[in-house]
């Protein structure tokens, strides 16, 4: 019956598929983009104790969409003596590492663009060359607030950049591999106690920290702190070019919270796979057994709560200082990594149990 | 032994977690936000809002033109002109209240003695005209007409403290 | 192969346009920018040749860490073109030195038989450029590893000492006391009576 419909499909060459696939996946993760920051205004509202938007469409879903429309038809202001090239390229220059980066994330095994061997380190480059937009957005507005915000971002990002990457190395000596999907798998086992958050907890915390730093959030969003430096980098743009920012921005936070599930907290793997006392025949019943087995549903759950963290600190912690913010990425990450990396490395040395025998 | 303290506290991020406890515990509990059209406050006897005239059951109106409301007016809003009547009392032939000028104090209300202007608990209404903030005496009037039920009750449930 | 060769002039074509713009330009955040642009080319082209280890790497280290911290600094240069452009005439013979010099040492190292170059092979595809390169590292060239290890690690603590010399007169704050602090350290509870 369905003959046509599979030829059909075997006979579109692979690089016209597959460029299908990559616009039908960054549109999904645009809608994502769109409702993560209703679901920002929404988390941060109920936490102070209000509502958040509700007027446009039941609950605000319509808000996003609202948004967007607004934000395209709104002029986009050249500020005087602003350099026009750079002034338009930074926006695309946030927002194409944020996306590009999706290439290598597995979502369950063999679901990923490109399933290449040094897949950790492609991320790492492309989370670093984010800052770049940042920076010459800062550079071409001609606006000493947006100067002074890049400045702090260049300085910000560079810091922890160290850090996160001291944490992708314990992970990376943990899973013997850089190969995303390697190191999920290599995390299999007995159910969440197996995933490398237990015994690298640490690196782990670090690996957020800093994460959370690079995607200059609160507490750490000095780069934008809107109390000194009116909005920091992106104070000049307008329209479609402050959008591209907001969207780079949550794209981000998507990007670091699959990155974390990823490496450490098992991505696509069940909490229940091998849990003890585990009743073996759930997992044959029609549905729940699907839901409780190893599948991207878990891995989109897990990136989730990681996203609520994100909403979550910012609804709770007041900005760092920008000395602070270079005291702890230097003077307490780092060392905490290396200490930590020094560990793991007599662990690994000794098979200890039950992670790495 | 208090900076070893210090550190255990520091590294178990204890104090990050405190608040974020107490913003995991806001995050479920009951929003005091009011959806205003749908929902409102509650209101006191005691509101004051809109302006109206109010008459006797009889249908005579209860202003005496005695002018105590324009002259304690600190807006200088209510402006009154009066004349004798026929039967030989006094009443007025103009009672504006300019409500770009009213300041919402209530003064011509308790200065009022035969509580004829009051303020209602009508405040959801809107000017789209230039000139149309001026209530006439004929406008007044008629507010106190339509409200008059509840002009009558709040006057009395608060009658035990004027 | 004719994909390869397409993708390979297009990237070779850029970085020799950004090489040269690079050096051209008059603005220093320009300029900066092209080198980026460079290293991001050069990388692709390492890409083609299978190192990919190598080209994330140029990404991660160079136009990740290098390029941020000369933008850093170049974008608060207050650009007077006059004045660079004051000692072109006087500079020209020494750089033109130097750069003969660097071609006559590139068709040397290229074309020469002491480094016996071949013509790079497509590798088998199992092969792991990253760990091709980890075991090389730490095989044969571990003392060199091991020594440029040492030395950076010396030149890090020479750089943190010269930050610290302690000024009597400055007045700083120190972070760490100000977080350690508790709210004991600061408010005083006082009980009243109630009347």
């Amino acid at each position: 019956m369905f003959d046509w419909l599979t030829n059909f499909y075997t006979s579109i060459p692979p690089v016209v598929l597959m460029t299908a696939y990559m616009f039908a996946f960054i549109l999904v993760l645009f809608v994502c983009v769109a409702y993560v920051t209703l679901a920002e205004r929404k988390v941060i509202g109920f936490m102070q104790v209000r509502m958040g938007p509700n007027r446009v469409g039941p609950w605000g879903f319509g808000q996003p969409i609202a948004d967007a429309l607004k934000l395209m038809f709104k002029e986009m202001i050249l500020p005087t003596d602003a350099d026009r090239f750079l002034f338009r390229l930074a926006p695309l220059l946030t927002m194409i590492p944020a996306l590009a980066a999706w290439a290598v994330i597995p979502f369950a095994e063999g679901w990923n663009f490109a399933d290449i061997n040094a897949g950790l380190l492609y991320i790492l480059a492309m989370t670093s060359l984010g800052v770049y937009g940042v920076i010459v957005a800062g550079w071409a507005s001609n606006s000493k607030y947006a100067l002074l915000g890049a400045l702090r971002a260049a300085a910000q990002i560079v810091a922890y950049e160290i850090a996160m990457g001291f944490a992708l190395v314990g992970v990376l000596m943990a899973s013997g591999s850089l190969n995303l999907s390697d190191i999920v798998m290599a995390q299999q086992g007995k159910f969440f106690w197996n995933w490398y958050w237990v015994p690298l907890l640490p690196l782990f915390l670090t690996f957020f920290i800093a994460g959370v730093a690079e995607t200059n959030r609160a507490p750490f969003d000095v780069v934008e702190g809107e109390s000194e430096i009116v909005a920091g980098f992106h104070v000049e743009y307008s329209g479609m070019g402050f959008a591209l920012f907001f969207l780079a921005e949550y794209a981000n936070i998507i990007l670091i919270s699959a990155l974390t599930v990823l490496l450490f907290l098992g991505g696509w793997l069940s909490p229940f796979e091998g849990l003890p006392l585990f009743p073996a025949y759930l997992l044959h019943l029609p549905y729940i057994g699907a839901a409780l087995s190893s599948g991207p549903h878990w891995f989109i759950a897990k990136t989730c709560f990681f996203i609520f963290c994100f909403l979550w600190f910012r609804a709770t912690f007041p900005r760092f200082r920008y000395d602070q913010i270079m005291r702890l990425g230097w003077k307490a990450l780092l060392p905490v990594t290396l200490i930590w990396i020094f560990v793991e490395g007599i662990l690994l040395y000794i098979h200890f149990p039950p992670w790495f025998d | 032994m208090s900076m070893l303290k210090n550190i255990i506290r520091s590294f178990t991020l204890s104090e990050l977690l405190k608040g974020m406890r107490l913003t995991g515990r806001r995050l479920v509990s009951k929003k005091t936000t009011i959806r205003y059209p749908e929902e409102k406050t509650p209101q006191s006897p005691r509101f004051r809002g809109l302006h109206a005239l109010r008459r006797y059951p009889n249908g005579e109106e209860r202003c005496i033109g005695c002018k105590l409301c324009e002259a304690v007016c600190p807006a200088l809003a209510i402006t009154i002109d009066s004349e004798e009547r026929e039967d030989g009392s006094r009443r007025t032939t103009r009672f504006d209240i300019d409500l770009f000028k009213c300041v919402f104090c209530g003064f011509c209300e308790e200065a009022c003695p035969v509580d004829a202007v009051v303020e209602t608990r009508i405040f959801e209404y809107s000017f789209f005209e230039r000139g149309t903030h001026i209530m006439t005496k004929d406008m007044l009037l008629e507010v106190g007409r339509k409200n008059e039920d509840q002009i009558a009750a709040d006057r009395q449930a608060d009658v035990a403290y004027r | 192969m004719l994909v390869q060769s397409a993708v390979f002039y297009f990237f070779a074509t850029t970085l020799v346009i950004a090489a040269l713009a690079m050096i051209t330009v008059r603005n220093p955040v320009h300029a900066a920018l092209f080198l980026v642009l460079v290293f991001f080319t050069s990388a692709a082209i390492w890409l083609l040749l299978e190192a990919e280890f190598l080209a994330i790497v140029l990404v991660l280290v160079y136009v990740g860490a290098v390029m941020v911290l000369f933008l850093f600094v170049v974008m608060m240069l207050d650009i007077n073109i006059a004045k660079i452009r004051a000692g072109y005439a006087k500079y020209l013979p020494i750089g033109v030195l130097v750069s003969v010099m660097m071609v006559v040492e590139m068709i040397v190292v290229l074309n020469g038989p002491a480094f016996n170059l071949q013509k790079p092979q497509p590798k088998p595809n199992d092969y792991s450029n990253t760990q091709e390169l980890g075991e090389l590292l730490f095989t044969e060239y571990v003392y060199p590893f091991e020594i440029a290890g040492v030395i950076l690690l010396v030149a890090i603590i020479a750089a943190i000492i010269l930050t610290m010399r302690k000024r009597t007169d400055g007045k700083r704050q120190n972070p760490s006391k100000q977080i350690n602090v508790n709210k004991r350290d600061r408010v005083r509870l006082v009980s009243l009576d109630k009347d």
